[in-house]
């Protein structure tokens, strides 16, 4: 005998308004131009900074794919992070592959792996889903540890990948482009190049049925969605846009070992989506910003309380802007249209 | 034969921890629907307060009795201040509110006694239970404090009007409103009674584990496992479930060759999916059918 | 007879949508009244305003007290059964344990167990399937164990929302008896939303009639089913 009941379903996420999705032309110029002007001003510790935090910012974008468009969960998103950074390195230490050439195939490999992952965890909703994800986010330290793959691999010493020069064009153009400066700007090419992508799926007719199951998936299989189809393939791009920031992220860091990998960049993968604001794709930035720079304010501020005071700062944020960044950018936009009527 | 005996003996010995732990996460999982993240840490700031009162020369059953009562009102005093605010907002801001709370209690913890492990006392000794090198007394001592804890748990629900509200505000808030039942403070309640039972958990699995800001994390990865095997809706099936993910973890250790004790867990893990995937409400958990 | 429940200018809103325009009526102590309107007129929504399940302005006053700003529970706890749409079974609980949840937030807790075998003689199904999950009961037995249930709260007032929807004509006839009863004997101030107009306005001492959110007519039980439109409308003869 089963009951039924009817299920209150607290959705995952608030609905969000498709529209909603991207920023305007004007305002997304404005933080292209600061992205492009700043580096050239500040020291190369701050690029550097600055281009983990546009790496973050495509692995948030991915999980805001995931979570915002197909309403799906998940804390494992370190391992397909780890999965897309350790196929650059190898390629780039042990096969000799441009660095460049590397990303397209770590976004493949996670995409695969992303989209087999899926396909069981389509059997799974909710707390499952984000327990199925969590063990795999446990797992894959240890899995990369494995004596079995430690040629490949290095084991738990990890590999060394070295950091790509500018290329030489620019200098006999008479640039002088230092490492990070290149690298901060390939990497904001790469990213501006996802963002295009993302936003443009989103916009599609998979992009569409993925909302519709997020919203209602029962009333979407009735319209025709196929759902398991279409929920794998939100992983499985998913997935595949973690692996290139994965993949990015290893050739600036210059290294790659299991312990960077564990399950606390998950998680703050996923405090990233939440305070950007679900679903918002431009969020990504600013809970990228907030992965990359609270930990260091919360540390300056208190060093022996800094994970406390980390904690006090997400709950500020979300108790005051339930909806993160997104939240922000509404009230910013409604100041913005009074003034103008003034 | 004997090897596969004392594995499964040795299985429920620590599953009784995990057992114990998974109560704790099926009473909030009740009582809100949410899997509490910060409840390992939880358990262990009260465990960190009954060290604290021993070392001030209280005898453990006065610091014990005094942790289960600082215990339950901070529980109820945590979803009073954090979450009945949020009580409406989407599941991704509760986990978020989750993973503060962990942030916090870990590092205020740490601040107040530093990582430094510290032994923490059983108060049924460390001999061996029976003449059995497999199992001690503590152990013993464990599982029977567990199944006491299930079966005045079943008692509460089944008996007391305060349990049957509980049950009526977590199945059906509406309906539970209109025979006049204040769900809210049911949600409180819960919260308490679900830091009161961690607090026990973190008390047992101290000796065991040595006492320190971090001694949970592990742990609450099988507690959760073990109640979401045993279908997050059932004390009973969060018991059973604990022992089974113990008596798995130790035979998976054993029997399959190369696994050592870093890889277990991710087997473990993996087999409780698969698990999922197969009967997706867990072993003993209600099947609720959706509807639109 | 004083007015025991006053219900004025009540407007209530799903989200945008206002689903009722400025409502209206009274309810006198030990009175039997019934709503009565068309699918979709706001009946439902006007029980679960007075019972603030829903967001909605005005006042309603139930003997002399404010209701607008207390919650569900409490309002319930001055003696205000609600017997909603869909009957609000604890699907998964015991038909007993249903009755024990009706009495959940009295005081007077020694006297409940006569109260639930006083149920189980109004409703004689209901003891046969005591220990049975209230889930498993047939949609009328539900709709049976779903009026014991608020009965158990020893109300003032009870509020009831088709009562009768899925049951056979023979048990409708009988549940009304039983109402009338509980009304005249118990002194429980009665107010029914039915589909079944004629069969309420036998019961019935007073009756108003909504349309879109608007009480359109009141008066007498009589006094409405002797109305021609009311007739060709609600009776259909
Ligand atoms: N949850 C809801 N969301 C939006 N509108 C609603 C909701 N519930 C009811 N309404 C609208 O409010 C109006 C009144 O509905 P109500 O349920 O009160 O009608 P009713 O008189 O009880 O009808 P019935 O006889 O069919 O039960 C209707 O127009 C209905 O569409
Ligand atoms: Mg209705």
């Amino acid at each position: 005998m089963s009951t039924v009941q009817d299920v209150s379903t607290a959705p995952v996420v608030a609905a969000v308004p498709k529209k909603a999705m991207a920023l305007g032309p004007l305002a997304s110029l404005i933080i292209l131009a600061l992205l492009i002007v700043t580096p050239l001003f500040v020291k190369n510790f701050i690029i550097f900074q600055m281009t983990m935090w546009l790496i973050y910012a495509i692995a948030v974008l991915a999980l805001n794919i995931l979570t915002g468009a197909s309403g799906q969960f998940s804390l494992g998103q370190s391992a397909f992070y780890a999965l897309g950074a350790y196929t650059s390195a190898i390629l780039m230490e042990h096969v000799g592959v441009n660095y460049a050439l590397t990303l397209p195939v770590a976004g493949l490999v996670c995409f695969i792996a992303g989209f087999l992952f899926g396909l069981p965890a389509l059997r799974l909703s909710g707390i499952y889903l984000a327990l199925a994800t969590f063990a795999l986010a446990v797992a894959m330290p240890q899995l990369l540890k494995l004596g079995v793959f430690e040629h490949w691999t290095g084991g738990v010493q990890g590999l060394v990948v070295t950091k790509p020069d500018a290329p030489e064009i620019l200098a006999s153009l008479g640039l002088k482009v230092s490492q990070d400066m290149w690298l901060y700007f390939f990497t904001l090419a790469v990213t501006i190049l996802i963002y295009i992508f993302s936003v443009n799926l989103l916009k599609s007719r998979s992009g569409r049925a993925m909302m519709a199951i997020r919203d209602n998936e029962i009333a979407a299989s009735a319209m025709g969605v196929d759902v398991s189809l279409y929920k794998t393939l939100a992983f499985g791009v998913s997935a595949g846009i973690t692996g290139v920031a994965g993949g990015l992220g290893a050739i600036a860091v210059q290294f790659v070992a299991p312990d960077g990998y564990t399950i606390q960049l998950a998680i703050a993968l996923f405090l990233g989506v939440v305070v950007g604001g679900v679903g918002w794709l431009p969020g990504s930035l600013a809970g990228a910003a907030f992965i990359v720079f609270v930990p260091n304010i919360a540390e300056h501020i208190s060093k022996g309380l800094s994970g406390a005071v980390f904690g006090v700062i997400l709950i500020i944020i979300i108790f005051l802007l339930p909806n993160g960044a997104r939240q922000l950018a509404y009230l910013a936009q409604g100041l913005i249209g009074k003034l103008r009527k003034h | 034969m004997e090897l596969f005996t004392n594995q499964v003996l040795a299985g429920i010995a620590t599953g009784a921890i995990y057992a114990c732990m998974a109560l704790a996460v099926v009473m909030i999982y009740q009582a809100i629907d949410h899997l509490n993240f910060a409840q390992g840490e939880m358990a262990m700031f009260s465990t960190f307060i009954a060290w604290q009162l021993m070392q001030w020369g209280i005898p453990y059953w006065g610091a014990f009795a005094l942790t289960l009562i600082f215990s339950f009102v901070g529980g109820i005093v945590i979803e009073r201040a954090l979450f009945k605010p949020l009580a409406k907002a989407p599941v991704l801001t509760h986990v978020a509110g989750f993973i503060a709370l962990f942030a916090i209690i870990n590092s205020v913890a740490g601040l107040t006694w530093d990582f430094t492990i510290k032994q923490f006392p059983s108060p049924f000794g460390s001999s061996p239970f029976l003449g059995s090198q497999l199992i001690s007394t503590h152990q013993a001592g464990m599982i029977g404090v567990t199944l006491i804890l299930l079966v005045l748990l079943f008692i509460f629900f089944r008996y007391t009007r305060v349990g049957l509200a509980m049950r009526a505000a977590a199945t059906l808030p509406e309906s539970a409103r209109l025979v006049g039942i204040n769900t809210s403070w049911m949600i409180a309640l819960g919260w308490g009674m679900a830091a009161a039972i961690g607090s026990i958990a973190g008390m047992l699995i101290a000796p065991v584990v040595f006492l320190e800001p971090n001694m949970m994390g592990g742990v609450l990865i099988y507690g959760f496992a073990a109640a979401v095997v045993g279908g997050l809706t059932s004390p009973l099936g969060a018991v059973i479930g604990g022992f089974l993910v113990g008596v798995f973890e130790n035979l998976v250790g054993t029997y399959i060759p190369g696994v050592g004790n870093e890889l277990k867990l991710p087997i473990a893990l993996a087999l409780i999916i698969t698990v999922l995937v197969v009967k997706p409400n867990g072993l003993f958990g209600r099947t609720i059918v959706k509807r639109v | 007879m004083t007015a025991m429940l006053h219900v004025k200018d009540l407007r209530a809103y799903y989200g945008q949508v206002q689903a009722l325009h400025g409502l209206e009526f009274e309810l006198q102590e030990g009175s039997l009244t019934t709503l009565l309107g068309a699918n979709g007129a706001g009946k439902t929504t006007t029980l679960r305003s007075i019972c603030n399940m829903i967001r909605s302005t005005g006042s309603i006053e139930f003997e002399g007290k404010k209701l607008d700003n207390k919650s569900t529970e409490s309002i319930v706890r001055l003696g205000i059964a609600h017997v909603p749409q869909g009957r609000g079974t604890f699907t998964t609980m015991t038909v007993e344990e249903n009755l024990q949840l009706g009495a959940i937030s009295r005081k007077d807790t020694k006297t409940i167990g006569d109260d639930i075998e006083r149920m189980y003689a109004h409703f004689p199904v209901l003891k046969q399937r005591h220990t049975q999950q209230a889930g498993t009961l047939s949609g009328g037995e539900q709709q049976m164990l779903a009026v014991a249930r608020a009965l158990m709260l020893r109300p003032r007032l009870m509020l009831l929302d088709e009562p009768s929807f899925g049951l056979a004509p023979l048990i409708v006839r009988d549940l009304f008896k039983i109402l009338g009863k509980i009304n005249r004997e118990d002194k429980v101030s009665i107010l029914v939303v039915e589909q079944n107009a004629q069969l309420a306005l036998e019961l019935a001492d007073k009756a108003y009639v909504i349309e879109t959110g608007r009480i359109v007519m009141s008066g007498t039980a009589d006094e409405i089913a002797n109305n021609e439109d009311v007739r060709k409308s609600y009776l259909g003869y």
